[in-house]
């Protein structure tokens, strides 16, 4: 009458649980060892990015620092005109501002959502104190703009600690005067196409990558060990260069009185007076970065492309088929895990490279990162914080797009 | 146009004029300092089945891969029924060919693996695929055209491989050691069908192995390789019975060497005076005169201990028994004969076969047929 249900061991016990005791010592071992890995991965990157994304959605400058209007919002709903009570919460909550010296915080929260507003806030604290009833006349006389609908709506979404404000700001929105999202106008719309700009320049440089890397890596698959490593070295010199020898000599070669705009003039591709500018630009960028991300395409290429054996090739052409039919048909279908894995890797780290476009970029060059810098520069944590967790989610959207059509354990990076 | 050969009596004896493939006077190097291939001549009739062996680095590889066009001769012609290929590139030359490790593509399926030949050559859909479910059923893989090549066990893999080869119709197919990945007994079966399909479909196959027992079992010709040259091109039997030198004796079959001098030779028949003094009889193969040195090959089952089974009159030896190795089918004995130690016997497994025990004192002997004289 053997227990099909419930193996055991020939001592009694239930055999997944002789199994589990004999591996867990194993096991237990082996999670002390990584547990170190596992705090730091914790400390230096989950906590951050945690609170980088807690960032994004909280701001207390307002609703800290103005609590009677805060609790007048919660009392009457969207839509409703201030009356007098909210003028009254509104200079009580400016005084205790120009008290604390608070104004400033306060301000610059309504000003994400509506820009210029700080200084009506520090403005108006400083004459709070000698205010007296009627508010709202005392208000409108220290400036009309308190009047403004459009200002109470920036208050009003302001007076929660809790926001999406960040990511409208992020998305280039901004609140009506009724409370509801309207785009910014187009002279300020800013985010959304240097998002747009990143991520066809992220493209663009992967694609170049791509088309010069290709080649490389299946001359460095193919060629015998000693000249193979020699090439491999020249694939990785950018790696082991300091990132300003680099950039130097990039500017050397490049700008207008460089050293290719003066080989084009002296053999005549261009006038003296039609130098080229392919620096401080966006051009300037996409050079830069190709040069620099090259390796990681290359070397996904090359692992994949090295265990492809040249038999293949072989079949294919005694086959029948020519040379560009072998190449499109059986060695390119062969080569895709690498080529989605350098591709994945480039495009990942142009969209969020910063160093290159700041020294090399110019004015046109700027990346989203580098607004992201700005911001962190001027201590806007919270927005800077929304353009980040956008950019995450940016990335996390190709990494899934990429598990769905290629597979992720098809990713090959060396 | 060569005239169709008709069966093997024309194989051994392939004029010039009817070769189908052929090499004349072709040299490859790699390097430009030493050859891998001197020198081979070698033609081969249609509806032969060729073997290439040698061991490795021999140059039959290379010949082989020359002759699908991967690598170009040196010097010398190549010629494809009549036409000189040398500087036709390999899709042109409709060759099938199979490969060591099958090289099926890994991202199609079976049925896309058999179908590539026939879309590059531009064949309509339905003929495609009627071509294919017959190359599928010729091989018996009839139900495995949607699966992809990584499902199949390295036998079935063997066979798609095969299929595919074989799928356009080429008059010439080349195999490179298909069998080496398998196990010894589907080897031996394949070996079988490999056989079978040759016949039923009159192709011509140039085969590459260094395991003489698939050459030996499934060739019309061999052409044994060794340093860049063909050391003897013959039938099996020819190969395995009359070596004609001693690289030849050695690399195929089991050889018992007994170097010696040349005491007499008229005609057919030659005296040998061994290292140890004792004179035996034997056929001169590849000696010059009286008084050179020699190497006599004897095969091991061509030893016989019993004197009522040698012819009469045969010179015999002393020997002593080192041990006996039971091998099922036969009895590997190993004797001390003639100053060597490592002497092979083999004595079939039959009933009533008479036990040796090691330290046992016996007299060896042969027929002089079997005792070939050769190079030393």
């Amino acid at each position: 009458m053997a227990d099909s249900a419930l193996l055991t061991t020939a001592d009694g016990r239930p055999l997944a649980q002789a199994l589990a005791e004999a591996q867990g010592r194993a096991r237990r071992r082996a999670f002390w060892l990584v547990v170190p890995l596992l705090l730091f991965v914790l400390v230096s990157f989950i906590l951050p990015i945690g609170q980088m994304l807690h960032r994004s959605v909280h701001h207390d400058g307002f609703s800290a620092n103005a609590p009677a209007v805060s609790a007048w919002f919660a009392a009457n709903p969207p839509g409703t005109q201030p009356d007098e009570a909210a003028f009254a919460a509104l200079a009580q909550d400016l005084r205790a501002m120009q008290a604390n010296r608070t104004a400033g915080e306060a301000g610059t929260r309504v000003n994400y959502v509506l820009p210029e507003s700080r200084s009506l806030f520090t403005k108006t604290a400083r004459s709070a104190k000698d205010m007296t009833p009627p508010f709202k006349a005392a208000l409108l006389a220290a400036d009309p703009k308190w009047d403004d609908p459009r200002v109470w709506a920036a208050m009003r979404s302001s007076s929660s600690a809790y926001t999406a404000d960040f990511y409208m700001v992020a998305l280039d929105f901004e609140r009506g005067p009724d409370g509801s999202l309207e785009r910014v106008p187009e002279n300020r719309q800013i985010y959304v196409y240097l998002f747009v700009k990143t991520f066809v320049l992220s493209g663009l440089i992967t694609l170049i990558c791509l088309l010069i890397g290709f080649p490389v890596a299946h001359l460095l698959a193919t060629l015998p060990m000693a000249r193979a490593n020699l090439l491999m070295i020249l694939v990785l010199l950018p790696f082991w260069t300091s990132l300003l020898v680099r950039t130097t000599s990039w500017m050397a070669l490049l700008q207008g009185e460089g050293v290719i705009n003066d080989l084009l003039v002296w053999i005549g591709v261009i006038a003296g007076d039609g130098r080229l500018r392919m620096i401080n630009n966006q051009t300037g960028t996409i050079i830069v970065m190709t040069h620099i991300l090259l390796p990681f395409m290359i070397l996904p290429l090359y692992s994949v492309m090295r265990v492809i054996p040249p038999s293949y090739a072989r079949a294919a052409r005694s086959l029948g088929a020519t040379s560009w039919t072998t190449f499109r048909r059986v060695y390119l279908p062969q080569t895709l895990p690498g080529i989605g894995a350098g591709s994945l890797l480039v495009f990942i780290l142009a969209v969020g490279y910063y160093i290159t476009p700041a020294l090399v970029g110019g004015a046109d060059g700027q990346l989203i990162s580098n607004l992201i810098d700005f911001h962190m520069d001027k201590s806007n944590w919270s927005l800077a914080a929304a353009l980040s967790a956008m950019l995450l989610v940016g990335v996390l959207i190709l990494y899934w797009l990429y598990e769905r059509l290629v597979g992720i354990d098809r990713l090959k990076l060396g | 146009m060569p005239a169709d050969a008709d069966g093997e009596s024309s194989l051994a004896v392939t004029a010039r004029a009817e070769s189908f493939v052929e090499f004349d006077r072709v040299q490859k190097s790699y390097d430009g300092a030493t050859l891998v291939v001197k020198d081979l001549n070698l033609s081969i009739a249609k509806g032969e089945f060729l073997t290439m062996l040698g061991p490795s680095g021999s140059g039959k590889t290379t010949c082989l891969m020359m002759l699908a066009g991967f690598e170009t001769a040196t010097s010398g012609e190549i010629r494809l029924d009549g036409r000189p290929i040398n500087q036709v590139p390999p899709h042109k030359r409709g060759i099938g060919m199979v490969f060591q490790n099958y090289a099926l593509f890994p991202h199609m399926t079976v049925a896309e693996n058999l179908s590539f030949p026939l879309e590059v050559r531009g064949m309509a859909r339905p003929e495609r695929e009627a071509k294919i479910a017959r190359a599928l059923d010729m091989v018996q893989m009839g139900g495995f055209g949607s699966r992809r090549p990584a499902q199949l066990s390295g036998g079935q893999q063997q066979r798609i491989a095969l299929a595919r080869a074989l799928v356009f119709d080429p008059g010439l197919v080349l195999m490179d050691e298909p069998l080496g990945a398998l196990d010894k007994q589907l080897r031996e079966h394949m070996q079988f069908e490999i056989k079978h399909l040759h016949e039923s479909l009159g192709i011509t196959v140039v085969y590459v192995t260094h395991d003489q027992g698939e050459a030996l079992t499934m060739s019309d010709r061999i052409a044994v390789f060794n340093d860049g040259r063909i050391q003897q091109l013959a039938p099996p039997a020819d190969l395995y019975e009359r070596p004609g030198n001693s690289f030849v004796a050695g690399f195929i079959g089991e050889n018992n060497r007994l170097p010696g001098t040349v005491e007499d030779r008229s005609g057919d028949k030659a005296l040998v005076r061994l290292a140890t003094g004792e004179l035996i009889d034997a056929t001169p193969v590849s000696i010059t005169e009286k008084g050179s040195r020699t190497v006599v090959s004897i095969r091991p089952e061509r030893v016989e201990f019993k004197p009522e089974m040698m012819p009469p009159g045969a010179r015999t030896l002393d020997a002593e028994v080192v041990e006996v190795i039971y091998m099922g089918d036969i009895l590997r004995t190993v004797l001390k004969v003639a100053g060597t130690d490592d002497f092979v016997m083999k004595m079939r497994n039959t009933l009533g076969q008479t036990r040796l025990a090691p330290g046992q004192k016996i007299k060896v002997g042969w027929h002089p047929q079997d005792a070939r004289a050769l190079d030393p």
